[in-house]
């Protein structure tokens, strides 16, 4: 009781602080985002809690990037980083977002690793024009939404619709697939994202969409409606599922005759996938995703190596690249902005342009959002292999 | 063709509905009680079956054996926990205590070991597929199928032959004449929830082997399947439990083969309304006049 009674009086405290800073903030010119040889960049993240796993891989990356940059540094000044732990939810992440702007006075935040949290601290960052980068909140509403930009906001990751176009792409032109069937978790709008931009890109394609089903997450028994795909026959079926079903989806096709390629996009990134599935099923599925460690590209080897060195030989994923990629990503814009200065900073980010980093290469959109490739993985024996890099 | 293979992935379906089902419809035939935390036991079994696989490396057989014991020793240790106390208490107490139990296993077993799923070995039986013209049937379903029967035959006669079958069917037809004939009622209401709980136990493996994935929360949807399947059959009738849980897989089968999968498990339960508004006792109960 006692403890919770602290702890409000800590959030009230810290909320009084942020309201007076945002006030002061706009009066005073000069907002010092460190002193003479560092910059100050917050870390908002989940390091605890639900999806402590994304928000770890995040720092690790970060912190390997970090510790490149600060080698030589950015026009002598090093990079300090202030983590605050979000604890994967998205209040936390508000009051983080408020301690960060506001008690240290960070130059930028990187953060949040979901969608959720991220956009808990739009408006903390554009009241007090701050930039943050997320690193992989994959939700068009984080940058651009009620039809307005949120022009201090930025990412790393690709968003839920991209991925959808690249799978149709790769199904017409790599697959050759003429048909297809789509079949979604109608509990996600993840799914439904993905499915909706690949309709619209397959058929932009000259293909045909022959059925459309839909599950509901912990769902268990597909073999009925994978009967009825079966007798729609479909070239090829996209699946932008998580792994959970998508693991079972796959295992019950295969028994049921269905032996058309699968697709699916970063949610089936999971060893758990292999686990339900079975190696011998997921063979000739494709998923899309972020980046692959297998992928020959020298950068991306010398940053597989470069992360093993320093994690005890652990192969980086996705979260750990887009964790490093951010690094880099802000560290280049204040490069180009010549100063720690919040607003230079949010300017040099926006014009951000061919910017060669480990997911691929960055051209910033109107909306924020990097233009960028994406890799496609194919299972092989229940190990991911790199296939190909499909560019927008 | 399609309508032959939607039939077989409806069977495979109802068998484990009905293996659950059969454990309600036992219990409430004897104590009037329907035991929500049947599901549970169902979730329980399935994990001792996971870990006599993967920890004590056993194969298909022990595994079953052993889950069936552990959930038959579950299933007597809830209800002399929590159910005899309550033996002349209000039917909604009992059935409150139900629930309060239903939930008290689910997490604390998500307490003990996490809500991430597991996912059971892929060879613990062989997955062959037969095609019969054109129909495609996995060797799992109809192992699944036969094991299915054969607990029930066994039941059937447990039930009809032998000593505490008699009991129990004396006890479910007047529990106080049966305690004035010499019955122990008892380790009659024990047995049942034993033999119940087995087959739940059984179902778990089962379902483990044919749907790969278990969790925690996994019991809940099925065991309230299996008890719209009982319902449907006619509760407190074990052949009664058999059809209803393979009519109501068939249904749902034929439900998502309709190109309706979202809406399998509403149907489910609108079945479950429509029994018991038009027809209460079920399909295989007598409509009983009470004595007044």
């Amino acid at each position: 009781m006692k403890k919770k009674k602290l702890a409000s009086a800590f959030l009230s405290l810290t909320l009084a602080a942020g309201v007076l800073a945002g006030c002061s903030g706009s009066g005073s010119s000069d907002k010092s985002s460190g002193d003479g040889d560092t910059i100050k960049i917050g870390v908002n993240l989940e390091l605890s809690g639900g999806v402590a796993s994304y928000g770890q891989s995040i720092a690790e990356g970060l912190e390997l990037a970090t510790a490149e940059i600060n080698k030589e540094g950015i026009d002598g000044k090093k990079i300090k980083l202030i983590k605050v732990d979000n604890k994967s939810e998205a209040s936390e992440a508000t009051s983080g977002a408020i301690k960060l702007t506001s008690q240290d006075q960070v130059a930028a935040i990187v953060g949040a690793a979901t969608s959720t949290n991220s956009i808990a601290q739009v408006q903390i960052a554009q009241d007090n024009k701050v930039p943050v980068i997320s690193p992989s909140g994959t939700s068009p509403e984080i940058t651009f939404s009620k039809d307005k930009l949120n022009d201090y906001i930025f990412r790393t990751s690709f968003i839920d619709p991209f991925q959808g176009t690249v799978a149709a792409n790769f199904a017409t032109k790599e697959i050759k697939a003429k048909s297809a069937a789509i079949y979604i978790d109608s509990s996600s709008d993840y799914s439904k994202g993905l499915a909706a931009a690949f309709k619209e890109q397959f058929e932009k394609n000259g293909g045909k969409i022959v059925a459309e089903e839909a599950y509901i997450a912990k769902d268990t028994d597909f073999r009925s409606t994978l009967t009825r795909l079966k007798s729609a026959k479909p070239d090829f079926i996209f699946l932008p599922g998580y792994y959970e079903e998508a693991g079972l989806i796959v295992k019950q096709a295969r028994e049921t005759g269905l032996d058309v390629p699968f697709m699916g996009g970063d949610g089936w990134d999971s060893p758990k996938l292999v686990e339900i599935a079975g190696a011998k099923a997921l063979n000739n599925t494709f998923i899309t995703n972020h980046y692959s460690s297998g992928d020959p590209d020298e950068k991306i080897q010398n940053f597989v190596s470069a992360f093993k060195a320093k994690y005890k030989d652990k192969s980086p994923d996705a979260f750990n690249a887009l964790g490093y990629d951010t690094g880099y990503f802000l560290a280049d814009a204040i490069k180009r902005a010549g100063s720690a200065d919040s607003e230079k900073i949010k300017e040099a980010l926006e014009k951000t342009a061919d910017l060669e980093l480990v997911t691929g290469t960055f051209t910033l959109d109107e909306k924020h959002n990097p233009i960028k490739s994406a890799t496609i993985l194919e299972f092989k024996e229940g190990k991911q292999v790199f296939n190909t890099k499909i560019n927008p | 063709m399609e309508l032959i293979q939607q039939l077989i992935n409806g069977v495979s379906l109802g068998s484990i509905y009905a293996l659950i089902a059969l454990g309600y419809t036992m219990v409430y035939g004897i104590v009037k009680l329907i035991n929500f935390a049947h599901g549970d036991v169902f979730m329980v079994g399935s994990f001792v079956g996971f870990y006599s696989i993967t920890v004590l490396d056993l194969s298909f057989v022990p595994a079953l054996l052993i889950s069936m014991t552990v959930c038959a020793l579950f299933g007597v240790l809830i209800e002399r926990i929590a159910y005899k106390p309550l033996r002349n208490a209000t039917r909604i107490a009992a059935l409150i205590t139900a629930i309060g139990v239903s939930l008290l296993i689910e997490y604390g077993f998500i307490y003990v070991r996490g809500a991430q799923p597991e996912a059971y070995p892929n060879d613990v039986l062989p997955a062959d597929k037969f095609n019969i013209f054109g129909v495609s049937i996995n060797s799992q379903s109809v192992l699944i199928f036969g094991v299915a029967v054969v607990l029930m035959i066994i039941l059937q006669i447990i039930v009809h032959r032998t000593k505490i079958g008699k009991a129990m069917r004396a006890v479910s037809f007047d529990a106080d004449a049966a305690k004035l004939m010499g019955i122990n009622v008892d380790n009659t209401i024990s047995a049942t929830f034993a033999i119940g709980s087995a087959l739940a136990g059984a179902a778990g493996v089962i379902f483990g082997i044919y749907y790969i994935k278990i969790e925690p929360l996994m019991g809940v949807l099925p065991g309230l399947k299996a008890f719209v399947a009982a319902v449907l059959g006619g509760i407190g009738i074990i052949p009664g439990a058999m059809v209803g849980g393979l009519l109501l897989g068939v249904i749902e089968a034929l439900v998502s083969a309709a190109g309706y999968s979202l809406w399998r498990d509403a149907v489910a339960f609108v079945v479950l309304i429509l029994i018991l508004i038009f027809l209460p006792q079920g399909l295989f109960g007598k409509n009983k006049k009470e004595k007044v």
